[in-house]
């Protein structure tokens, strides 16, 4: 017979304040005595080193062969406790936790139900783990090359961790360019540095870099594998430029005669040509050719570009190539975009020419945009004499985005700073609350206080052109109330920026689904654990970092990158990783071989053998997430620790069909 | 097995059965000579004359093997199944009313008062003095009784322990010769009896396993009625969206069937280790519905008009639900 201990955790009072703990531990040993159960034991915290030599000990002493913890969810500790029962001798596996935190005491307040209920989940726990196999963990090897996905502040500072230290770097960039949105900015906020000067050096060292292979203008197709091993496939668009002969002389694009409005780089403010870089510090610096611009592509002839080119490196011809390669990590740096001003009509963005979104006003004040770093109206000539920054727009709206896109005020503060520094205006700040959390940033407020910004506390209602007053005549007029002092105001106005929400990619649902990871129902990428693992996935071995993740300002996305790289360094390292046992397997002879199972793995795990009319899981690419499980109607597969026998003994449990007599009292 | 001269006994017996299995037996041809040469069949009432008191006669275990088909419903039935289980040594549950309830079985979503007021009034029924029937009735030469109906159906081995499970509406005859054809070479010492429990004369897969049309990853985007469409001869039914029970349904059939054209409907019961049949048939569907809109769902799921019937049409009694709501309540 098996010897089980049982041990409840009382949480501090996370749980004792709701369950008593003590009546739920000497329960179980009396009362699922003949379910094997020899020791129930109650203690404050469970997870702390003492708590777990509890287990030790009575593993060492009393020969347990099974343990079951009632403590907090298995998310949180399963490990701990598992480790704790392998330092003892006992397989891991042969430990279960239950919960009666997240599962009993938070959702409960009557304490003598919330005790029984509790009772009732260690007696399900017993009757799961009886059923427990012992299993050894899956070992994989790592390939020591990482893929990092998209060239931003933070996919660029995980590669350069990465190539420093030694180790092989795919950078994929799908614009001509790394950079991202940084280097579309001017300053960068707290401490007012000039982009271009801190980022340039870092895209150069990443371009140069011997460990890193850069493939911009390139992007991921497929990604078949699981950690340690993944092939990736990716196509590089073609250039029409041959990059072993391109000097990036800029002739081509000198002699170009094609204009076009570049809505990426320039976000509409400014002109390219046919062929060109995005801006002039661009890593790498070879040209793309725009196809759809291109006038040789149009109307057959041109060609000027492949005529000026001093080096022959211009290739008409050229064709997207496809190209494999093999990692052992992933690291998504995929970024943001921003909200479409459009959506709000009320701010009259498109129809009203000097309401401008801040990433055009970033544009705007960049010494190499378009106006040369000068803040000028539509017009192109005249200044502003007053501005005003409109905080929140797409953001902490339950019609757009609920979520705080975290890096809006203090760039409207910046934007405010330089307002002042540049045209003397009046601003006006228009913001919900002002958040100013990090290091050096609520200083910068106070600077920008200091300075004689005005803060208006209240939601923009509308920004209309329709003057009531001669003051507003050829104004822009905001209406809004200001709430600490409860009034209307109409504000008058010549330039009106609006700070554009921190969005998802507009296509993260597809990336997360050729990566195997899942989004929020706003479309970030979802980490493994909100505080204590932001840059892991559920995917092991897929690593993110910076806004795809959420909004944040620059030293997050950086710290994240490095994180996501020192998380990858870890395993290139170690050699090899375990992983989880716990995988879903088919059993071949009861495999009828009809498919329902086939589409439904999010991790690409099964395949189907036309020859043999069966099909197949790979155990290292299976997650153990049992989708597949529960679909198979022919019983056929079955998961590792979720047996369709534990799962049943646990439901009996549960129902304490398996309780013996009330001991009766000495 | 010894025999001492004498042949081993065979009884057959039907309870709340249609009559089909009886039929499947004899429809086995030639073999059922094999029958009656390996056995002596004591108690068959559908083919031969016997009394209960023949059977209560008789000496516990005495008969080798009895095939009992058809559900619990009536108290006839329970005590002639508690007879049969005491008197035979091998007790098999034989064909899909022993074994999950089958049709009868979904009696069991109505309580039994309903049952018979189904059965004796309605428009169909000519019974202008409502008679109903009476368990007990006092006549000249005394009391006499008919069967008590029970609450709900249940299936053999709700009732008594069974030793092997045949199943099947009816089991098909290839099947049933197969099974005879076993035993008698036990009988001759040629072959052992499978564990008990066993399920047999029967596949150990699902019915797409022997079914020959072709299968790709499926997508469903709507479900129809067979009679709605032009079927395609050659490709899985359920990728055309008519809603072909065959991936939950133990083979053994040969895939009849889906071959014929019409979906599987089910007879064979759940597959090896499945509990519940419908649960299982129901979370493969949803897995193959291909939409992420609620709405567009909900009209899918339209399509499926009767799914007590598509999903539990022979395994409703034997299922974890094994019976509606009602059927419990007013007991
Ligand atoms: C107007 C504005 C001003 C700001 N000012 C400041 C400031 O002053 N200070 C500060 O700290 N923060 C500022 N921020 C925030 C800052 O922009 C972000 O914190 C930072 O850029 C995030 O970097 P990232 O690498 O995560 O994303 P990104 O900069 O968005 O980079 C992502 C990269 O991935 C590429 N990519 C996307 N999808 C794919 C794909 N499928 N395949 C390949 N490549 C892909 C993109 O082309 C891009 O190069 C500002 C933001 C805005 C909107
Ligand atoms: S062919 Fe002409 S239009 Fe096209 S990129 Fe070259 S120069 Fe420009
Ligand atoms: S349990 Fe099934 S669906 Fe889930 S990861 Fe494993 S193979 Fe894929
Ligand atoms: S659902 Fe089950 S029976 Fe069907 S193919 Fe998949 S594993 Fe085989
Ligand atoms: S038609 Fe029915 S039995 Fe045949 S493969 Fe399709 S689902 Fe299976």
């Amino acid at each position: 017979m098996e010897k089980i201990g049982v041990y409840v955790c009382h949480c501090g009072t996370n749980i004792a304040g709701t369950v008593d703990v003590q009546e739920v531990a000497e329960w179980a040993a009396a009362r699922l005595k003949h379910r094997g159960v020899v020791v129930g034991r109650e203690y404050k915290f469970m997870c702390s080193s003492l708590g777990q030599e509890l287990i030790e000990k009575d593993i060492k002493e009393l020969g347990l062969t099974r343990v079951v913890v009632a403590a907090c969810s298995p998310h949180l500790h399963e490990n701990t406790f598992r480790t704790a029962c392998k330092r003892a001798g006992l397989n891991p596996y042969l430990c279960e936790l239950v919960s009666i935190r997240e599962q009993v005491s938070w959702v409960h307040t009557d304490k003598d139900m919330a005790t029984a209920k509790a009772m009732a989940v260690v007696s399900g726990g017993v009757e799961r783990v009886l059923h427990h196999e012992a299993l050894e963990p899956l070992k994989v090897s790592i390939h020591p090359d990482t893929l990092v996905v998209g060239g931003g502040i933070a996919g660029i500072q995980a590669a350069l961790e990465i190539a420093d230290a030694g180790y092989k770097v795919y950078l994929v960039e799908r614009e001509p360019s790394i950079g991202g949105h940084m280097a579309q900015f001017d300053k960068t906020f707290p401490t007012l540095d000039c982009a271009a000067c801190i980022l340039t050096p870092k895209m150069v060292q990443a371009g140069t870099h011997p460990n890193i292979e850069l493939l911009t203008w390139s992007e991921v197709e497929k990604v078949d594998g699981y950690v340690g091993n993944f092939s990736v496939t990716i196509r590089k668009k073609s250039r029409y430029v041959k990059t072993d002969l391109c000097t990036g002389c800029g002739i081509c694009w000198e002699k170009c005669p094609k204009k076009v409005v570049d809505d990426v780089f320039e976000a509409g403010m400014g002109t390219r040509k046919a062929i060109y870089t995005p801006f002039a510090q661009a890593v790498p610096r070879y040209p793309v050719i725009d196809r759809a611009n291109c006038t040789y592509y149009i109307k057959g002839t041109c060609k000027a570009c492949e005529k000026f080119c001093p080096t022959s490196a211009i290739d008409f011809n050229q064709e997207d190539e496809i190209i494999t390669v093999n990692v052992g990590n992933i690291v998504l740096a995929t970024g943001y975009e921003t909200f479409d001003a459009h959506r709000m009509a009320q701010y009259g963005y498109g129809r009203l020419p000097n309401v401008l979104t801040s990433i055009e006003f970033e544009r705007m004040c960049n010494a190499s945009g378009p106006t040369n770093g000068e803040i000028l109206l539509r017009d192109g000539k005249s200044k502003p004499k007053a501005v005003g920054i409109v905080h929140c727009v797409g953001s902490r709206d339950k019609n757009y985005n609920e979520y705080c896109s975290v890096i809006c005020c203090m760039q409207g503060l910046k934007f405010a700073h330089l307002v002042h520094e540049r045209t003397g205006a009046e601003v006006y700040n228009f913001y919900i609350d002002m958040r100013t959390p990090f290091k050096g940033y609520e200083e910068f407020y106070q600077r920008v206080l200091e300075e004689g910004t005005h803060f208006i506390r209240g939601k923009v209602a509308e920004i209309n052109d329709a003057p009531r007053t001669p003051e507003e005549q050829g104004k822009l007029i905001a209406q809004v109330e200001d709430t600490l002092v409860g009034v209307q105001m109409r504000i008058p106005l010549d330039m009106v920026i609006l700070s554009v929400a921190l969005e998802p990619r507009h296509d993260a649902k597809e990336t997360a689904k050729r990566f195997g990871l899942s989004c929020s129902a706003d479309g970030w990428f979802i980490e493994k654990h909100p505080k204590l693992d932001p840059v892991a996935t559920m995917t092991e071995g897929i690593l993110i970092a910076g806004c795809v993740q959420g909004p944040k300002d620059i030293p997050a996305s950086v710290a994240q990158g490095a994180a996501a790289a020192a998380r990858a360094l870890g395993k290139i390292h170690a050699k090899e990783i375990a992983l989880e046992p716990v995988r879903a397997s088919v059993i071949e002879e009861k495999c009828s071989g009809c498919r329902i199972c086939n589409g439904l793995c999010p991790f690409n795990a099964i395949s189907f053998h036309e020859e043999r009319m069966v099909t197949e899981i790979n155990a290292a690419l299976c997650q153990g997430c049992g989708t597949c499980v529960a679909a198979c109607p022919a019983g056929a597969i079955t998961g590792t620790g979720f047996s369709n026998e534990q799962i049943f003994a646990q439901i009996e449990g549960l129902l304490l069909l398996n309780v013996g007599e009330e001991p009766v009292p000495a | 097995m010894t025999v001492n001269g004498n042949k081993p006994k065979f009884a057959m017996y039907w309870a709340a059965s249609c009559g089909g299995c009886e039929i499947a037996v004899l429809n086995i041809h030639e073999k059922i000579l094999d029958v009656d040469a390996n056995f002596d069949v004591v108690f068959w009432p559908v083919a031969m004359d016997a009394k209960y008191k023949d059977v209560e006669a008789m000496e516990d275990g005495s008969i080798l093997l009895t095939l009992f088909n058809g559900g619990i419903r009536n108290d006839e039935n329970e005590h002639i199944a508690k007879l049969l289980r005491r008197k035979s040594k091998i007790l098999v549950a034989f064909g899909s009313c022993a074994n999950e309830g089958c049709i009868p079985g979904l009696a069991n979503l109505s309580d039994s008062r309903e049952i018979v007021s189904t059965a004796f009034n309605t428009i169909s029924t000519d019974n202008p003095k409502q008679i109903y029937p009476m368990i007990s009735y006092d006549v000249p030469e005394g009391e006499i009784h008919i069967p008590k109906i029970l609450p709900v159906l249940k299936t053999l081995d709700q009732v008594v322990d069974v030793d092997y499970y045949m199943p099947g509406c009816p089991p098909e005859s290839h099947q049933i010769a197969a099974v005879i054809d076993l035993v008698v070479q036990v009988l001759q010492g040629k072959a052992e009896l499978p564990p008990k429990g066993t399920v047999i004369g029967a596949g150990n897969s699902t019915v797409c396993d022997e079914c020959k049309r072709a299968r790709n990853i499926k997508m469903v985007k709507s479900f129809k009625r067979i009679w709605g469409v032009e079927v395609d001869p050659e490709l899985c039914l359920l990728e055309q969206g008519i809603p072909c029970n065959g991936i939950a349904t133990r083979s053994g059939c040969n895939a009849r069937c889906p071959t014929a054209g019409a979906q599987c409907i089910g007879c064979y019961g759940p597959a090896e280790g499945v509990i519940d049949y419908g649960a299982r048939l129901i979370s493969a569907f949803a897995s193959v519905i291909d939409s992420n809109d609620p709405e567009e769902i909900d009209r899918i799921l339209d399509g499926i008009v009767d799914p007590t019937g598509q999903f539990y049409r022979f395994n409703l009694a034997g299922s974890l639900l094994k019976a509606g709501k009602p059927a419990w309540e007013k007991a």
